[in-house]
Formats: structure tokens, C-alpha cells, sequence
């Protein structure tokens, strides 16, 4: 058994294997499937300071290797979350990571205010890259000054440990990443969806309510582990890497390009029990190559 | 009820037309409890283009085979690879997801709406109606003759009445256009087919003061309520359609207001 704890910041996480938010509920929902406790981390779906609807129906396309989503960060709001949710996952013996989302840095710096509350969540990652909601989301994660105003309010009012997600649909990642590193942030975690469009020409129209939505699934995997390459060297603070992981494979290839722990999303849909695999196949991996501890491993590619 | 995956084995695959096949399935274990309206994710194999498993409906469960029943349409390249399955072939299922139809109560008189290859739960809830001793009237209907699936197994359960598209068999006309509805009173309406055949029905279970539930088919993704993509308005909100429904009450929905 090798060792798998590694930190994020001051947060230590028990194995690497995260599940990324939007795609595993509040892990409630796959409690059949998988032993909760056994992750390293469950990040919540995206958290709001009022509740909101997201897009209209149809939200999703299928694509080779992956879909689209156009969800726009539905959700009860963070109130309902600390009143409802919370108590239910409080007593779970993992971390549950909120993904706080906004429309402007009040807004995010208020609802990370409110999570700062509550005593069993012990960070967040902030949202600043949603490709599919008009006001706010990815259009402050987009530039270095969008990305660093809210960074800076949400630091001012939350004080644990805190993983900015980053936009893939940016010229350079990497001054992005500096810039929220420079704000305070503890961590980066990259990549949100890339912003795509599936075209129905039956009906001569565009796929998804909104025209646009972001894809995910193993088709972005390259795209990913190219940005987190770039950002490992632009940056001192922790990556957290995700996008189209499907194995243990695909995890070690993003730890090998930097990341310090990695999220699981789409596969969640394929397979409800997948990243349970993953972390034993992670753990395998190591045993059969001799290796310690999984901190051997991170960035060892340049 | 506990949710599981299982690979479950392919014990025939019956085409019932060019377009459809009836999948039974089983297991070495005995199969999880499982409801009428409920619904499977199966996992395709090998299709370039099918990533995302596909929602298919528990047509029936036969508990002393242990046998689970998937009744196909082959539209994609997804449900076309599960035409091709032959017996012994293996078929990995997430099941049983969603919320199904209601617990009956003891209400004599049910009228069961299908079309296409929406009949499928209608068999599964017909049966289980039938087995409470309830009185089931099936009201099935297709564009043409050849479309009407499994009628030998409906009869078993209660009596079939049929509309036609182009009058090749039963009624010609749709299913809301059937003498049924205005000769006779149900107590419970339940049905699952094209969205504008259940609004339609939906319709006539309101001016007729009838209790109505239907089951829903928006696209899915994960069916377990995660990704939130299969949403449909309804009193509270939008819900998702893998975990809340399939099956709602026409009082839930948005459709006749």
C-alpha cells in the first residue's frame, strides 16, 4: 500500500481523488455506488448566494468522447445548502469541497463568507470559469483583472483553504493562474469545460438552449494536460487537474504534469463507481513501480 | 431501494420488427426489487459515438425466470449495437433508477396509454396492476400495424384496444382520437410515449376529472440526479427528470396551464 495523502494547502487530503462539482450531486447520490469516505475530497455542486434556476431544457449534447452541458449553475442557493445539505454530509468522514459561484465580487465573496460558516467544509473552489450563465462566471476568469477582483474579495472574507477553477478558454492559462496565485488564492484547479456548440440539422438549429455549452469527457483530456503543464511551471501553489479523466491512467498523467490532486466528472455519468478505480488503480500503479508515496510522482514531467 | 451496476446476461434478443428488439436479460443473482416506471442505464460497448449510457425503461420483470426485460427502439448507432446482442452477451446496467409510477391504490378501473416504443413500462405496470386484481384497459398505438409491439403479452393482463395511424390495425387515428374515451370512465390514467400523444392525454384526464400520471424521456446524462441536464419545469422548479420522475402526476407538470 502506498502512501496517497498529499496537501492542498493546509488542507491534507487522504488519497488524490476528488470528484468535480456538477457531476457527483452532493455525493449523496452515489452513495450505493461508492464508499464516501474512501474519496479524498467531494466538490459540491456549483453554490450560489440566491438560488437560481439555471438554463432551459434540452442542456445537454452528446458528443464523441464526451457532452456538452449548458446547466448554468442551478442550485437552492448556499443558504438552503448550509441549512439542508450540510448537516447531511457534515458527519461523512471525507472533505466536501463547495464550488462557490457569483455574479459579482460581493456576490462571490458574500456566499464564500456564508460557507466559511460552516465548520466541516474546509475550503472552496471558487467558480470563476462557467462558460454557461450570462452574468458573471467565466466572464471574470477570462482576464488576469476579472480573475484577481474576485479572487481578492472572496480572500478578504474567507479564510480556510481556497482552489480558484480555472477557464480553459483563455489565451494564456498561465497569467491567469499568476494572477489568481498573486490575489491570495491557495490552489488552482484546471480545467472547467471548454466552450463548444452541437448543431441539429434535422431541425436547422443549434443543440442547446442557450446556442453554446462547455464540453467535457475524455475528448479534452490532451487540451487539459497541456494547461496544466503550462500553469505548473507559471505557478508555486497547488493544481488540482481535471478533465476527462476516465482511469487511473489518465489521474497519474495529470499528477505527472504537475497536479497535486486531480477530479473525476464526467466518468461519474459512465461509471457511478469510477473513482473508487481510480484510486485503487492509482495505488496499484505505485506498488507495482516501487513507488513510496504518490508526492514521487507529482510534476515529474516537464 | 438500492441502487447497483450489474453485468447482466443477455438470455435472448428477439426482434420484433425491423426496428425493435426485446432484450431478456438475467442474472446469477436474483435482481434487485425494481417498479413499474422505473429504468435502466445501459452501458454500450464499442461505438465511437455512443459515450453517455442510455435510459431505456423496464419493460418487465419476470421474478421466476429472474429475468429483466428491455424492450429497444434501434434509432442510433448506440441502440443499433444493442439490436446486435445475442444471447450470452454480456450488458453492464445501472439500474433501478428514477421514481416510477404510484402505488395503487384500490382504484378499479385503469386506462393505460402507449405509444411506440413507449408501451414498454405500460407491460411491467399492467402486470403488476393485474397481479393486485385490478381491472387494466391497454390503449396502445402506433403509425402503422407492424409498430404495435408485444400485444400477445398485454392481453395477458387486461384488454388491449388499438388506434392506428393509417387504420391497419385496431382504430384508425391516434390514441385520444379511440371511441374508449367516450364511452367509457377510468379512475387512473397512466401513460408513457411521444411527448405530444401524453399532453394530449394529459388533456383528457383534466376535462375528465381523472387522476393522470405520465412518464417523461428527456435527454439524460448521469440518471442519478447529478448533472442536472434532463430537467423539466414543473410546480417546484425545474427537477430532474432521471431521479424525480420519469413518472409525474399531470398536476406536477407545466403542460396544461
Amino acid at each position: 500500500m502506498a502512501i496517497l495523502d498529499v496537501n492542498i494547502g493546509n488542507l491534507r487530503l487522504k488519497n488524490p481523488v476528488m470528484t468535480a462539482s456538477g457531476t457527483f450531486g452532493y455525493g449523496l447520490e452515489f452513495s450505493d455506488f461508492v464508499n464516501l469516505e474512501d474519496l479524498g475530497g467531494i466538490i459540491v455542486k456549483g453554490t450560489t448566494l440566491s438560488p437560481r434556476q439555471g438554463n432551459d431544457y434540452p442542456r445537454m449534447a452528446e458528443t464523441p468522447m464526451g457532452m456538452l452541458n449548458c446547466v448554468g449553475l442551478q442550485n437552492k442557493g448556499v443558504d438552503y445548502f448550509a441549512e439542508h445539505i450540510y448537516p447531511q454530509l457534515k458527519d461523512i468522514d471525507t472533505h466536501f469541497i463547495v464550488n462557490v459561484s457569483g455574479s459579482s465580487p460581493d456576490d462571490y465573496a458574500e456566499c464564500a463568507a456564508r460557507v466559511d460558516t460552516l465548520e466541516k467544509i474546509p475550503a472552496i473552489e471558487l467558480n470563476i470559469s462557467c462558460p454557461n450563465v450570462k452574468d458573471g462566471g467565466m466572464a471574470f476568469g477570462v482576464t488576469c483583472a476579472g480573475a484577481e477582483s474576485v479572487v481578492r474579495a472572496v480572500r478578504e472574507r474567507y479564510h480556510k483553504t481556497l482552489i480558484v477553477k480555472l477557464s480553459p478558454n483563455v489565451t494564456d492559462i498561465a497569467e491567469i493562474a499568476r494572477a489568481v496565485e498573486a490575489a491570495g488564492a491557495d490552489a488552482v484547479s484546471l480545467i472547467n469545460t471548454l466552450m463548444g456548440t452541437a448543431v441539429d440539422i434535422e431541425r436547422r438549429r443549434r443543440v442547446l438552449s442557450i446556442g453554446t455549452g462547455g464540453l467535457s469527457g475524455p475528448c479534452v483530456k490532451p487540451v487539459a494536460l497541456r494547461m496544466v503543464l503550462q500553469v505548473a511551471k507559471a505557478v508555486r501553489i497547488p493544481i488540482v487537474g481535471l478533465g476527462g479523466i476516465m482511469t487511473a491512467t489518465d489521474a497519474i498523467e495529470f499528477l505527472m504534469c504537475g497536479a497535486t490532486a486531480i477530479e473525476v466528472g464526467t466518468a461519474n455519468f459512465i461509471d457511478p463507481a469510477v473513482t473508487i478505480k481510480i484510486c485503487n488503480g492509482i495505488n496499484e500503479w505505485l506498488d507495482r513501480h516501487g513507488v513510496e508515496s504518490v508526492k514521487d510522482i507529482i510534476g515529474v514531467i516537464d | 431501494m438500492k441502487k447497483c451496476i450489474l453485468d447482466l446476461t443477455v438470455s435472448s434478443a428477439e426482434k420484433l420488427h425491423e426496428r425493435y428488439v426485446l432484450l431478456r436479460l438475467s442474472h446469477h443473482d436474483k435482481l434487485p426489487e425494481m417498479c413499474p416506471g422505473q429504468f435502466v442505464e445501459v452501458l454500450i460497448d464499442n461505438s465511437p459515438t455512443t459515450f453517455l449510457r442510455r435510459p431505456i425503461s423496464i419493460c418487465n420483470v419476470d421474478r421466476e425466470k429472474n429475468e429483466l426485460w428491455l424492450l429497444v427502439a434501434m434509432i442510433g448507432d448506440g441502440t443499433r449495437r444493442l439490436g446486435r446482442l445475442q444471447k450470452g452477451d454480456r450488458l453492464n446496467c445501472v439500474l433501478p433508477l428514477g421514481h416510477g409510477f404510484g402505488a395503487p391504490s384500490c382504484k378499479s378501473r385503469f386506462l393505460l396509454v402507449g405509444g411506440g416504443v413507449g408501451v414498454a413500462p405500460l407491460l411491467f405496470l399492467g402486470a403488476e396492476l393485474w397481479s393486485r386484481g385490478c381491472d387494466v384497459t391497454f390503449l396502445l398505438g402506433a403509425r402503422t400495424e407492424g409498430d404495435l409491439l408485444l400485444l400477445s403479452e398485454f392481453g395477458r393482463y387486461g384488454r388491449v384496444l388499438l388506434t392506428t395511424e393509417d387504420g391497419s390495425a385496431g382504430e384508425r387515428g391516434f390514441v385520444t382520437n379511440h371511441s374508449v374515451l367516450a364511452e367509457e370512465h377510468f379512475d387512473q390514467i397512466c401513460s408513457c410515449g411521444p411527448t405530444p400523444m401524453m399532453k394530449a392525454v394529459a388533456h383528457y384526464a383534466r376535462e375528465h376529472q381523472t387522476d393522470c400520471e405520465v412518464s417523461l424521456e428527456n435527454m439524460m446524462a448521469c440518471g442519478l440526479g447529478a448533472c442536472l441536464c434532463c430537467v423539466e419545469k414543473t410546480t417546484e422548479g425545474n427537477v430532474c427528470v432521471c431521479k424525480d420522475g420519469p413518472v409525474f402526476n399531470i398536476n406536477q407538470l407545466l403542460w396544461l396551464s
